[in-house]
C-alpha cells in the first residue's frame, strides 16, 4: 500500500470525507438559521430544535474532520471525551439549575412580579 | 517626570509596607532573599544553579524544587497561623491584638491562599514528579519541558504572593475573595489583583501538569504494567490527574471573570449592573470542591504505599481501592453546593447536593478499611511513615464523620462558617493532605538521597503534630459549637472563649516545635550524611519498581525500561531472585535542559505584576516574551543528548559497588 | 509486538510513531479541557444573558445574516484546513501552503467581521460595560475570538517553517495539532452561533 493510502486506513481523512462532512454542516447550520428567521417554531421548541441541530452538527464534525473513533488513539479520545461531557454536563446543568433557584429564592417578591411582567418569565 | 510617573501605573512609594508587623515579614523575606544570593556568589554557585537546576527537565530535580519551595511556603503559612492563633488568643473584651483588623484579613486570606495553592499543590507535584516515572518504568514524563515550565509557573505564581509582602498589600477578601467584597469597590487595593494573578499563574501551570501526568501514565507505562497492575499511587495520581485537568478551567474562567470586572470595568459579579455575585461562589465551588479531593487523593494513595510496605503485606481490596478513586473522583464534581448550603437555595436543590455529599464519604470510608485490613494480621513495622498514617486514620475518621454531619443541610445553617466548619476542614486537610506528604517525603527521602532520614527525630516530629493537632483544633470544634464565627479578630470577653483559644494557640506552639523537629531532622540527617550514607536501594522492603533503582537514581530512572508481569512487581522480582541488568547496555536519550520554562515562568511574571499595577508596558512586555518564549523553542532543533552504552555500564557497576560496601 | 527471546529495542520508527502518538494525544486532552473552559463561559452567559438591566438584548443588537456570514466563512476554513492536511499527508507542499493560505485569509476574514460586530457594539454604548449581558457576550465569543487569534499566529509561524524546511516529520505532526485545534474552534462556533446568536436573535 502507498503510504498515503495506509495512512487513511489506520487514521482516517480523505477528500471524501471532508467534503461529506462539510456538506452536512452546511446544511445543518442553514436550517437552524431558517427555522429562526422564517419563525418555524417558537419558545422551548425552537430552543430543542436548534440545540439539537448544533449536537448533529457536533458529532458530524467529530467525525468527519476529527477522526473520531480513528486513529492510534482512538479508545483513550473516546474516554476522555466521554469524562469531559459528563463532566460538563454535571457542571452546567447543574449550575443552571443552582443559579435558577438561587435567583428564584433570593429575589424580593416584588421584583419577581416586575419581572414576570417585563420578562415573561424568571 | 509626569509620564515616568505614569509609566509606573499605580506604583509609588507608598506601595512599602507601613505596619510592624508587615515591616518584619517584608524584611525577612528580602534578608533570606540576600542570604541567598551572597552564598550562591561566595561558593560561586551561579552556574551550577542554572546548569542544574533552572533549566532541568529531570522530573527527580523538578520534584525536589517542588517540594523545596513548598516547605518554604509550609513556614511562611505557619508563621500566618501562628499570628492568628496569637491575635484570637488576647484581642478579648478591651485588649485589640497584637493584629490590627486590616492585617489580620490580609493574614488569613494569605495563610489560606498558600497552604492550599503553594504548600497543597507543591508537595502534591512534587510527589508526582519524583515518583510516578519510577513506578511505571518510564525514564521521564510525556513532556519533559512543559513539566519543568508548570513549576516555574508554580513558582511564579508563589513569587507574586511573597513580593505583594513587600511591594503593595495582599487581598484580605479570604482565600477565595468572594465579591462584592473583592470587587473594586470594597477592595480598591492592589490585594485582590495580587491574588487573582498569582493563581492565574500557578493554576495554568497545575492544569498543563495535569494534562502531562494524564498523558505519562496512560502512555508510558513499561510493558506488561497494565492499569489494574499498577502502584495504586499512580492510579491515584491518575484520578487526580482527571480532576486537575477538567476543575482547573473552571478557576481560570472565574479569575479571568473577576479580574474583567476590576480591571476592564465588567459586571460579571457587580449586583447594581447586571451581575449576579453568587455565580461566583457557585462557579468557585464548582472548582472549589474537586480542588480539596485533588489534594487529598494522592495522600492517599502515599498512605496505600506506606501501609502496605510497612505491614509487609500486599494491599487489601486493590480493585475496590481503584474503583474507589474513580468513584471520589466523579463525585467529587457533584457535591459542590455544601459550601453555600446557606446562600439561598431552595430545599430540593439543598437535599440533592446534601445526598450526594453523604454519598462521597462513602469510597473513602471504603479506603479506610481496606488500609486496616491491609494491616490486620501483617509484621507491622511502625517507622515514622506509619505514625503518620495511624495520626492520619485517627484524625480523618473524626473530621470526616464532622463533614458528613454538615452534610445534612439543617445542620450547616448551625455551624456554616463557624469554628466548627474550621476544625473540619483543617483535619481533612492536615491529617491527611499534610501527614500523607510528609510522611511520603520521609518514605521517599532514602531512594533520592541515598540515606534515610533521622528515624527519631522524624517520630518526635510526627507525634508533635498530631498531639499539636488535637490541642490547636478540638477547641475550634467546641467553639463552633458555641458560636464562634470564622476570621474573627476580636470578641467579647462575656462570650467565655478565651480559654478554649489558648488551648489552641498552645497546640499551634506543639505543631511549632513539630515543624522545628522537622528542620532538624534534615538539618542532622544532612550534617550526618556521610556517616548514614548507605545507598541502600532498598532500605524500607518495598514493593514497587521505583525501589528497583540504586539510591541515588540515575539520571535516566532505569539502565533497561523493566517488564512486569503482576502488581508489585518489585516484591515479585525480589521473590524471584531476579538478578538485576548486568549486561546488554544500551545507549539512552534523553532530553537536553533548556531554560524555557524558566523564560515563559519569568515573563508571566513580569506580566502579572504589570497587570497588577496597570503598568500597561510590562503587561505588554510580558506578553509577547511568554509568545516569543514558545515561538523560539519551537524552532529548536537537536533537543535530546545520548548517554552511551558504556557510560550507562560505569553507573550501573558504580552504584552496585556502593550498596555492597555500605 | 512480536515475541523474541532476546529484548530488542524499538525501532526508530516505532519510537518516533510512539512519540507522535503521544503527543496528538495529550494535544487532544488539552482541548478538552478547552472545551471545559468554554463551557463554563456558556454557562456565565447562560445565567447573565436576559440582566440588560432595561437596556437592548440579543434580538435588538445581533444581526443573524452577519452571524450566519461568521458562521459559514469559519465552516468553510475548517474544510479547507482539512485539505491542507490531506495535502501534507500526500507530502505535497505547495498544496499545504496553498491551502494553509486560504485558512488563514479566511480566518483573518471571520476575525475582522467579529471585531466589526464588537466596534460597533461598543461605539453605539453597547460595550462591555453597560452590563452582565454584555459583559457576558463579549467575553464568550472574545475569548473565542482569541483562541482564533492564537490559532492565526500559530498558522501563519507554521506557513513560514513549511516554506523553509519543508514537510518533515515534526512539521507535519505540529499541522495535525493546528487542524485539531481549528476544528475545535469551530465547533466552539457552532454552539456560540445557535445559543448566542439564534436563540438571542429569537428572543429566547
Amino acid at each position: 500500500m502507498s503510504e498515503v493510502a495506509a495512512y487513511r486506513a489506520k487514521e482516517g481523512g480523505s477528500m471524501r470525507s471532508y467534503t461529506v462532512g462539510f456538506i452536512i454542516s452546511i446544511g445543518l447550520t442553514i436550517a437552524a438559521y431558517l427555522l429562526v428567521t422564517q419563525k418555524v417554531l417558537s419558545g422551548w421548541g425552537l430552543v430543542y430544535a436548534i440545540i439539537g441541530l448544533a449536537v448533529v452538527q457536533l458529532f458530524a464534525q467529530l467525525f468527519f474532520f476529527l477522526h473520531l473513533g480513528r486513529g492510534p488513539n482512538r479508545k483513550w479520545n473516546f474516554v476522555t471525551l466521554i469524562l469531559m461531557l459528563i463532566i460538563v454536563f454535571i457542571v452546567v446543568a447543574g449550575s443552571l439549575w443552582i443559579m435558577h433557584n438561587l435567583n428564584y429564592h433570593m429575589t424580593p417578591q416584588q421584583m419577581n412580579q416586575y419581572m414576570r411582567q417585563q420578562d415573561g418569565g424568571i | 517626570m509626569n509620564s515616568f510617573a505614569s509609566l509606573l501605573g499605580k506604583l509609588d512609594i507608598h506601595a512599602l509596607p507601613h505596619d510592624k508587623i508587615t515591616q518584619g515579614g517584608a524584611a525577612s523575606l528580602v534578608l533570606g532573599m540576600v542570604a541567598v544570593v551572597v552564598l550562591l556568589t561566595y561558593f560561586k554557585r551561579w552556574k551550577w544553579l542554572y546548569r542544574e537546576w533552572l533549566t532541568t527537565v529531570d522530573p527527580k530535580k523538578i520534584g525536589i524544587m517542588y517540594i523545596v519551595v513548598a516547605l518554604l511556603m509550609l513556614l511562611r503559612g505557619g508563621a500566618d497561623a501562628l499570628m492568628m492563633r496569637a491575635q484570637q488568643a488576647t484581642s478579648v473584651g478591651a485588649a485589640h491584638g497584637v493584629l490590627s483588623s486590616d492585617t489580620f484579613q490580609q493574614v488569613f486570606s494569605a495563610h489560606g491562599t498558600i497552604m492550599i495553592f503553594f504548600v497543597g499543590m507543591g508537595l502534591m507535584f512534587g510527589l508526582f514528579n519524583l515518583i510516578v516515572p519510577l513506578q511505571i518504568g518510564s525514564r521521564d514524563v510525556a513532556f519533559p519541558v512543559l513539566n519543568a515550565t508548570s513549576f516555574w509557573l508554580y513558582a511564579a505564581g508563589m513569587a507574586l504572593v511573597n513580593l505583594s509582602l513587600v511591594v503593595g498589600e495582599f487581598s484580605a477578601a479570604g482565600w477565595l475573595a468572594y465579591p462584592p467584597l473583592s470587587e473594586l469597590k470594597y477592595s480598591p487595593g492592589v490585594g485582590v489583583d495580587y491574588w487573582i494573578w498569582s493563581l492565574q499563574i500557578a493554576g495554568i501551570g497545575s492544569l498543563m501538569s495535569g494534562i502531562n501526568f494524564f498523558v505519562t501514565i496512560v502512555k508510558m507505562r513499561c510493558k506488561g504494567m497494565d492499569l489494574m497492575k499498577m502502584p495504586l499511587f499512580c492510579w491515584s495520581v491518575l484520578t487526580t490527574s482527571v480532576m486537575i485537568m477538567f476543575a482547573f478551567p473552571i478557576l481560570t474562567v472565574t479569575l479571568t471573570l473577576l479580574a474583567l470586572d476590576r480591571t476592564l470595568g465588567m459586571h460579571f459579579f457587580t449586583a447594581g449592573a447586571g451581575g449576579n455575585a453568587m455565580m461566583y461562589v457557585n462557579l468557585i465551588w464548582a472548582w472549589g470542591h474537586p480542588e480539596v479531593y485533588i489534594l487529598v487523593l494522592p495522600a492517599f494513595g502515599v498512605y496505600s504505599e506506606i501501609v502496605a510496605t510497612f505491614s509487609r503485606k500486599s494491599l487489601f481490596g486493590y480493585k475496590s481501592m481503584v474503583g474507589a478513586l474513580a468513584a471520589i473522583a466523579i463525585l467529587s464534581f457533584t457535591v459542590w453546593l455544601h459550601h453555600f448550603f446557606t446562600m439561598g437555595a431552595g430545599a430540593d436543590v439543598n437535599a440533592f447536593f446534601g445526598i450526594m455529599t453523604m454519598l462521597i464519604a462513602v469510597p473513602t470510608g471504603v479506603k479506610i478499611f481496606n488500609w486496616l485490613f491491609t494491616m490486620y494480621q501483617g509484621r507491622i513495622h511502625f517507622a515514622s511513615p506509619m505514625i503518620w498514617f495511624m495520626g492520619f486514620v485517627f484524625l480523618f475518621t473524626l473530621g470526616g464523620v464532622a463533614g458528613v454531619m454538615m452534610a445534612v443541610p439543617p445542620i450547616d445553617f448551625q455551624v456554616h462558617n463557624s469554628l466548627f466548619l474550621v476544625a473540619h476542614f483543617h483535619t481533612m486537610i492536615i491529617s491527611g493532605v499534610i501527614f500523607g506528604y510528609l510522611a511520603g517525603i520521609t518514605y521517599w527521602f532514602p531512594k533520592f538521597f541515598g540515606f534515610k532520614l533521622n528515624e527519631r527525630l522524624g517520630k518526635y516530629a510526627a507525634w508533635c503534630w498530631i498531639v499539636g493537632f488535637i490541642l490547636a483544633f478540638g477547641p475550634l470544634y467546641i467553639l463552633g459549637l458555641m458560636g464562634a464565627t470564622r476570621r474573627l479578630d476580636h470578641y467579647s470577653a462575656a462570650m467565655g472563649w478565651q480559654q478554649l483559644f489558648i488551648v489552641a494557640g498552645i497546640g499551634v506552639l506543639i505543631i511549632g516545635l513539630g515543624v522545628f523537629f522537622q528542620l532538624l531532622q534534615f538539618g542532622v540527617s544532612i550534617w550526618q550524611r556521610k556517616a548514614r550514607l548507605d545507598y541502600a536501594p532498598d532500605p524500607w522492603r518495598g514493593r514497587t519498581l521505583e525501589w528497583a533503582t540504586p539510591s541515588p537514581v540515575p539520571v535516566y530512572n532505569f539502565a533497561k525500561l523493566p517488564e512486569v508481569s503482576g502488581r508489585d512487581a518489585f516484591w515479585a522480582m525480589k521473590q524471584t531472585k531476579q538478578a538485576a541488568a548486568d549486561k546488554d547496555f544500551m545507549d539512552i536519550r534523553l532530553p537536553k535542559n533548556t531554560p524555557a520554562g524558566l523564560l515563559v515562568a519569568g515573563f508571566a511574571f513580569a506580566a502579572g505584576f504589570g497587570i497588577i499595577w496597570h503598568i500597561w508596558a510590562l503587561l505588554v512586555i510580558g506578553g509577547l516574551g511568554v509568545l516569543s518564549s514558545i515561538i523560539i523553542r519551537s524552532t529548536a532543533e537537536r533537543t535530546e543528548y545520548t548517554i552511551p552504552a558504556k557510560q550507562v555500564e560505569r553507573i550501573e557497576t558504580e552504584a552496585r559497588a556502593r550498596e555492597s560496601y555500605a | 509486538m512480536e515475541e523474541s527471546a532476546v529484548v530488542r529495542p524499538p525501532s526508530l520508527k516505532e519510537e518516533r510513531q510512539e512519540a507522535d502518538s503521544k503527543t496528538i494525544f495529550g494535544f487532544w486532552v488539552y482541548i478538552m479541557t478547552d472545551c471545559v473552559l468554554f463551557a463554563s463561559l456558556f454557562a456565565t452567559y447562560a445565567v447573565l444573558h436576559n440582566n440588560t438591566v432595561g437596556g437592548p438584548g440579543g434580538k435588538e443588537l445581533f444581526s443573524l445574516h452577519y452571524a450566519l456570514t461568521e458562521t459559514l466563512l469559519l465552516l468553510t476554513s475548517s474544510f479547507t484546513c482539512g485539505l491542507a492536511i490531506l495535502a501534507a499527508r500526500a507530502r505535497d507542499k505547495d498544496k499545504v501552503l496553498f491551502w494553509l493560505g486560504v485558512t488563514f485569509l479566511m480566518g483573518f476574514g471571520f476575525l475582522g467581521l467579529e471585531l466589526h460586530e464588537f466596534h460597533s457594539l461598543a461605539v453605539s454604548g453597547n460595550s462591555w460595560r453597560r452590563n452582565g449581558f454584555l459583559s457576558a457576550f463579549f467575553t464568550l465569543v472574545g475569548t473565542h475570538g482569541l483562541h482564533i487569534t492564537s490559532g492565526l499566529i500559530w498558522m501563519g509561524t507554521m506557513m513560514i517553517r513549511v516554506a523553509g524546511s519543508g514537510l518533515g516529520r515534526i512539521n507535519v505532526r505540529r499541522l495535525t495539532l493546528l487542524s485539531l485545534f481549528w476544528h475545535f474552534l469551530d465547533i466552539v462556533w457552532i454552539f456560540i452561533f445557535t445559543i448566542v446568536y439564534l436563540m438571542g436573535g429569537a428572543g429566547v
